[in-house]
C-alpha cells in the first residue's frame, strides 16, 4: 500500500475569498446525471439529515441509515443552548471574522483555518434557512430574533429555543428529509446499523448494515457513502451522549483506511448533573447558556458542612469570577471544567461526594430580572419575594425544560437552592480525518458532523456544534461532493453481488458470530463499564506519562478477557440490544486505546487535553507550538498497531497567542 | 428497596406475550425508572436468562424513545414526565409494577417492550414540513414573527413523538401528535402556502396508519410527557374543517 500523504486540500488566495472562489469553480453535476448518482447517509443527526436532505433536493438518489427507530431520534435533540451565527443581530461588534477567530482561540490554535472561517462565512446561511422551515427559535415582542451569550466569547451570536435549541433544529432537518421520502427521492432504513464500508479499486462503494429488527445483514451500494454518525464521548461509558451513540460506524471506516484524527481532544463539560452511584447509566448536561445567569462558587472554608443558602456571600469563592475577571463564569468549557476540578482536588468541593459546585441563579434571579420585571410592571421599592416571583417567570421562560429536568433528577428544586454540578464528558473534537471537501482518506468516504475532526480543534465552543452539523449537511457537501461525482458520472450501479460485498458481508457475519459464540460470563455493559473507568480516570480531565501507559496495557487485557469471556444472550437473528451493544463495545474498546496512544503522543497541554507534565505555575494549560503545532491523523495498520501522520497547521490569518480570559 | 416487576415479554411480531415476574433488590431512590431496569437486566445475565428488550436512547427526556406504560399510564404516574426523567424515589420499597409496550394497532411489538412507530414517520413525510429547499430562504429577520405566536407554536413544535398520546387513549388516536405539528406551521408565517393541503393530508394519513378517532376525553394531554395542549386538536378541527371546505382542489 502506497503511503498515505496528507493533503487538505484547502483551496489557494485570501481566506476570507477561499470559498467563494471554490463554490464558483468546484465542476458540477448535470441534472440529468445526478439522477442516476446514489448516495449513501450513515446516521439521521443534524449533520445527516441536513445532507440528505439538501442532496436529494439537488436530484441525487439518496438512501439514509440510522439505528434508531426514527431520524427524529437522532442525538442531536438533546442540545440544549444554542446555535452560533455571525448575524450582528445584536449591532454588538459581531462579524465573520469575529466568529472565525473566536473558534480558532477557542479551539487553543490546533483546527484548520480553512475550514473554519468557511464554517463562520456559512453560519449565518443556517439561521436563514431554519427560519425558513418554521424552526421556532425565541423572538421579541417585536418579533425580531434573540440572541444570549455563551461561554468564550464577548458578543451574543447565539440562537435558541429555550433549551431544546438541538430538538428544534434537528426537527427541522428531519422534516426536510421526511419531505424527501415522502416524495421518494430518499429511502430511509430506521433501526439499521453499518457495519462496515465496501471498498472496490479502492473506493468507498457502500456499506453491509445489519437489520436490527430481523438481524438480516444487508448490501447496499452507493457513488459515495457520508458517514454523519456523531461523536464517540461514550467511550467514557458515562457521558452526555445517548446511550445508543457509538463510534462503530467511524471506526468500521478507520480499518477500511480512513484515518482517525486527534482522537485524544475530548470534551470534558463543566456544567453536568454530579454522578449520585454506581447504578448511574448516563450523566445529564445543564447547558451553558445558564452561565448566563448562574454564578459558580464554592465555600472558601474547606469541607463547609453548612447548606449552601446558609452560606453568607462574603463567605463564597466565585473562583471563575476571581481568576478571569474579563470573561468570568463565561470562559471556554475546558478552562471552566478544570477549574471546577481543581477546587474540588483541594477539598472545596460540596455535596455528598464533595465532587461538585454550586451553580446559583439567586443573584441574577432577583437582581436582574426581578428587578426588570418589578420596573416594567411599575412596582416601586418590591420586596423580596416579589422580586424573587418575578424572576422566576423569566428564568422559567429562558430555560425551564432545564430546571425541571434537574428537579426530576436529582429531587431538588433549583429555584430554591443553587444547582450542583461538576464536569462530564460531552463532546470529541477528535474524529475522522477530512480534507477541506469533507473527503477521508478513503476516495468517495465523506465524513460530516462530530463524527469528522476538523473544525474545534483542542476544546469546542459552546453552541457551535449545531452550527458545524448544519454547515456541513446544508451548505458545505452539496458542493464538495460534487467535486468528486463529477468524476463518477461514467460509472453505473454496482451490483452488490460483487465479489467486495459479498466479501464483506461474510467478514461481518463471521465477526457477529464470533461474538455470540464466546458464551462467557461478562455482559457487554460490564465491560463496557470497565473501560469507562479505565478511560475516564487516566484518560479523562487530567492526563500523564504513567496513567497513559497503564491505561493502554489495562485496555489491551480488557480487549482479551473481553473476547474470551463475554456473554451475549440472544438470538443472532432478530432483535437484539446485547449483540449490537456487544459489537459497540468491542470498537470501544480498540478506540480507547488509540485515544490513549495519540494523548501520550501529544507532549503539550491544549484545550481538553491536559498533560500534568505541561502545566504553568498557575495551573494553567502549557501549550507546546513548536512541536505539535499539527493534525495527529493515526492510519490503522494492524491489531493494536498504528502509523502517526501529521498536518501541519498555518496559521495565516490569526496571530498564535497564549489563550488569555483574564 | 425491594420492587417487584411485571414486564410484558414477547419474543417477536410474531408470536403472543405474556407478563413475567420479577424481583430487583436494592433498588436506590436516586435511580432511574430505566436503570432500574439496567440492574435487573445485568442479574438476568447473570442468571443465563434473556434481558428484556426496551427502547431507551437520550435519558433526558427528549429523544421520545420510551414507550412503556407503568401501571397503565404511559411514562408512570408523574405529569410531563417522561420514563427516562422518572426516579424511583416515586415508588416505595415493596411496591409491584406492571409494565407494557403501547398498545395500538398501528404500533405493532417488535419484541417485550419495543413497539414500531414508523407510522409517526409517514404521517410526518405527508405534509409535516415547509417546503423549503436549502439556500432558499431570506434573511431570518425579513420575517417579523409576534413574541406570543413564536411562543405558541414553540409549545407546540416541543412534541417528541414519543407516541404516549396514541397509548393513552382508549380510541388509540394520533391527534394530538397530528395537531401538534399542524399547530406549529399553521401559526406561522412559514407555513401559510401548504397550510390546506398540509392538514388534509397529514389527517388522510394518519387514518391510512389505522389509528382511531378522536372523541375529546383528554386522556393525551393529560399523559404528554410535554403537556402538549388540547388546544392543538381544536385548531387541528379547524384547520381540517376550513381546508375541506375552501380548498381549491374540486
Amino acid at each position: 500500500m502506497a503511503t498515505i500523504k496528507l493533503d487538505a486540500k484547502v483551496p489557494e488566495g485570501p481566506i476570507g475569498e477561499k470559498w467563494t472562489k471554490y463554490k464558483s469553480s468546484v465542476p458540477l453535476v448535470n441534472p440529468a446525471n445526478k439522477r442516476s448518482l446514489e448516495i449513501i447517509v450513515v446516521g439521521t443527526g443534524l449533520a445527516g439529515a441536513s445532507a440528505a436532505a439538501s442532496l436529494a433536493e439537488m436530484g441525487y438518489k439518496v438512501k439514509t441509515f440510522c439505528f434508531q427507530d426514527s431520524p427524529r431520534r437522532a442525538h442531536s435533540i438533546a442540545a440544549q443552548g444554542g446555535i452560533n451565527a455571525a448575524k450582528n443581530y445584536q449591532n454588538d461588534g459581531d462579524s465573520t471574522y469575529r466568529l472565525f477567530y473566536d473558534t480558532i482561540k477557542g479551539g487553543d490554535y490546533r483546527a484548520r483555518e480553512g475550514n473554519v472561517h468557511r464554517l463562520a462565512e456559512v453560519s449565518a446561511s443556517i439561521i436563514d434557512q431554519c427560519v425558513a422551515q418554521g424552526v421556532p427559535f425565541a423572538r421579541d415582542y417585536g418579533g425580531m430574533l434573540r440572541n444570549r451569550s455563551f461561554g468564550g466569547t464577548q458578543v451574543q451570536r447565539t440562537f435558541y429555543a429555550a433549551g431544546q435549541t438541538g430538538q428544534q433544529l434537528l426537527l427541522g432537518a428531519y422534516s426536510a428529509l421526511e419531505r424527501q421520502i415522502g416524495k421518494g427521492s430518499v429511502i430511509n432504513y430506521s433501526r439499521h446499523e453499518m457495519l462496515d464500508v465496501v471498498k472496490i479499486d479502492g473506493k468507498a462503494r457502500g456499506i453491509i448494515a445489519r437489520n436490527l429488527i430481523t438481524g438480516e445483514l444487508e448490501r447496499h451500494f452507493g457513488h459515495a457513502v457520508l458517514l454523519c454518525t456523531g461523536g464517540y464521548g461514550n467511550v467514557f461509558y458515562l457521558s452526555t451522549n445517548a446511550m445508543g451513540s457509538n463510534v462503530t460506524a467511524a471506526w468500521k471506516a478507520h480499518k477500511q483506511g480512513a484515518l482517525f484524527a486527534n482522537p485524544c481532544f475530548t470534551q470534558i463539560h463543566p456544567t453536568c448533573i454530579p454522578v449520585s452511584g454506581d447504578h448511574q447509566s448516563k450523566l445529564t448536561l445543564m447547558s451553558e447558556s445558564l452561565r448566563n445567569d448562574g454564578r459558580i462558587w464554592v465555600p472558601k472554608q474547606k469541607d463547609d458542612k453548612r447548606a449552601a443558602n446558609d452560606i453568607p456571600e462574603e463567605e463564597r469563592d466565585y473562583y471563575l469570577e476571581r481568576r478571569y475577571p474579563a470573561f468570568g463564569n463565561l470562559v471556554p468549557r475546558d478552562i471552566a471544567s478544570r477549574a471546577a476540578k481543581e477546587r474540588c482536588d483541594a477539598g472545596y468541593g460540596v455535596g455528598v461526594t464533595k465532587m461538585a459546585v454550586y451553580l446559583d441563579f439567586k443573584s441574577n434571579l432577583i437582581n436582574k430580572y426581578g428587578r426588570a420585571e418589578a420596573t416594567k410592571l411599575g412596582i416601586e421599592n418590591p420586596d423580596l419575594d416579589t422580586l424573587i416571583r418575578l424572576g422566576k417567570e423569566v428564568v422559567k421562560e429562558e430555560y425551564g425544560n432545564l430546571f425541571d429536568m434537574y428537579k426530576q433528577i436529582t429531587g431538588e428544586d433549583p429555584y430554591e437552592v443553587p444547582m450542583m454540578i461538576y464536569p462530564a464528558v460531552h463532546y470529541t473534537m477528535g474524529g475522522v480525518w477530512v480534507d477541506y471537501n469533507l473527503m477521508t482518506t478513503v476516495p468517495g468516504l465523506y465524513c460530516l458532523g462530530e463524527a469528522n475532526f476538523s473544525d474545534h480543534g483542542a476544546n469546542r465552543l459552546g453552541a457551535s456544534a449545531l452550527m458545524q452539523g448544519l454547515s456541513d449537511g446544508y451548505f458545505v457537501i452539496p458542493y464538495t461532493i460534487g467535486s468528486y461525482l463529477s468524476a463518477e458520472i461514467k460509472t453505473k450501479s454496482i451490483s452488490t453481488d460483487h465479489e467486495a460485498f459479498v466479501e464483506a458481508e461474510k467478514a461481518t457475519r463471521e465477526r457477529i458470530e464470533k461474538l455470540i459464540n464466546i458464551k462467557g460470563k461478562q455482559s457487554p455493559e460490564s465491560f463496557h463499564k470497565r473501560l469507562g473507568k479505565i478511560m475516564w480516570e487516566k484518560c479523562g480531565m487530567a492526563r500523564n506519562e504513567k496513567g497513559l501507559t497503564e491505561a493502554i496495557a489495562e485496555i489491551q487485557a480488557l480487549k482479551k478477557e473481553f473476547w474470551s469471556d463475554l456473554r451475549v444472550l440472544g438470538d443472532i437473528d432478530g432483535f437484539n440490544p446485547e449483540l449490537d451493544k456487544a459489537g459497540r463495545v468491542a470498537d470501544f474498546i480498540e478506540l480507547g486505546e488509540l485515544m490513549c496512544i495519540d494523548a501520550l503522543n501529544r507532549n503539550e497541554s491544549c484545550g481538553g487535553h491536559f498533560r500534568e507534565e505541561y502545566q504553568e505555575d498557575g495551573g494553567e494549560a502549557m501549550r507546546d507550538d513548536e512541536n505539535f503545532m499539527y493534525v495527529a491523523a493515526w492510519e490503522h495498520k494492524g491489531e493494536s498497531k498504528w502509523e502517526l501522520h501529521k498536518e501541519e497547521l498555518k496559521y495565516e490569518n490569526i496571530k498564535i497567542a497564549q489563550r488569555n480570559y483574564k | 428497596m425491594t420492587i417487584n416487576l411485571k414486564v410484558w415479554k414477547q419474543k417477536n411480531a410474531k408470536t403472543s406475550g405474556n407478563l413475567e415476574t420479577y424481583k430487583v433488590d436494592q433498588v436506590s431512590p436516586d435511580m432511574s425508572f430505566l436503570e432500574m431496569f439496567d440492574v435487573l437486566n445485568e442479574k438476568l445475565v447473570q442468571e443465563n436468562k434473556e434481558p428484556i428488550a426496551f427502547d431507551h436512547d437520550c435519558r433526558e427526556g427528549i429523544c421520545g424513545m420510551c414507550s412503556m406504560y407503568i401501571n397503565g399510564q404511559p411514562h408512570g404516574p408523574l405529569e410531563g414526565v417522561t420514563t427516562c426523567q422518572l426516579h424511583m424515589r416515586t415508588f416505595k420499597d415493596g411496591d409491584t409494577i406492571v409494565v407494557e409496550p403501547w398498545r395500538s394497532a398501528a404500533f405493532p411489538v417488535i419484541k417485550d417492550l419495543v413497539v414500531d412507530r414508523t407510522a409517526f414517520d409517514r404521517i410526518i413525510a405527508s405534509g409535516g414540513f415547509v417546503s423549503v429547499n436549502t439556500g432558499n430562504a431570506q434573511d431570518a429577520n425579513n420575517l417579523a414573527i409576534g413574541k406570543d405566536k413564536a411562543d405558541m407554536a414553540f409549545a407546540a413544535a416541543a412534541c417528541i413523538g414519543c407516541g404516549a398520546c396514541v397509548a393513552a387513549c382508549k380510541n388509540a388516536s394520533a391527534m394530538l401528535f397530528v395537531s401538534a405539528k399542524v399547530s406549529q406551521l399553521a401559526l406561522l408565517p412559514q407555513g401559510q402556502p401548504e397550510r390546506e393541503s398540509r392538514a388534509l393530508n397529514m389527517v388522510a394519513q394518519m387514518d391510512a396508519e389505522g389509528f382511531g378517532a378522536c372523541t375529546n376525553t383528554g386522556a393525551c394531554a393529560a399523559e404528554c410527557p410535554k403537556e402538549i395542549s388540547l388546544d392543538n386538536i381544536a385548531r387541528l378541527n379547524r384547520e381540517f374543517l376550513g381546508a375541506s371546505i375552501s380548498s381549491q382542489e374540486v
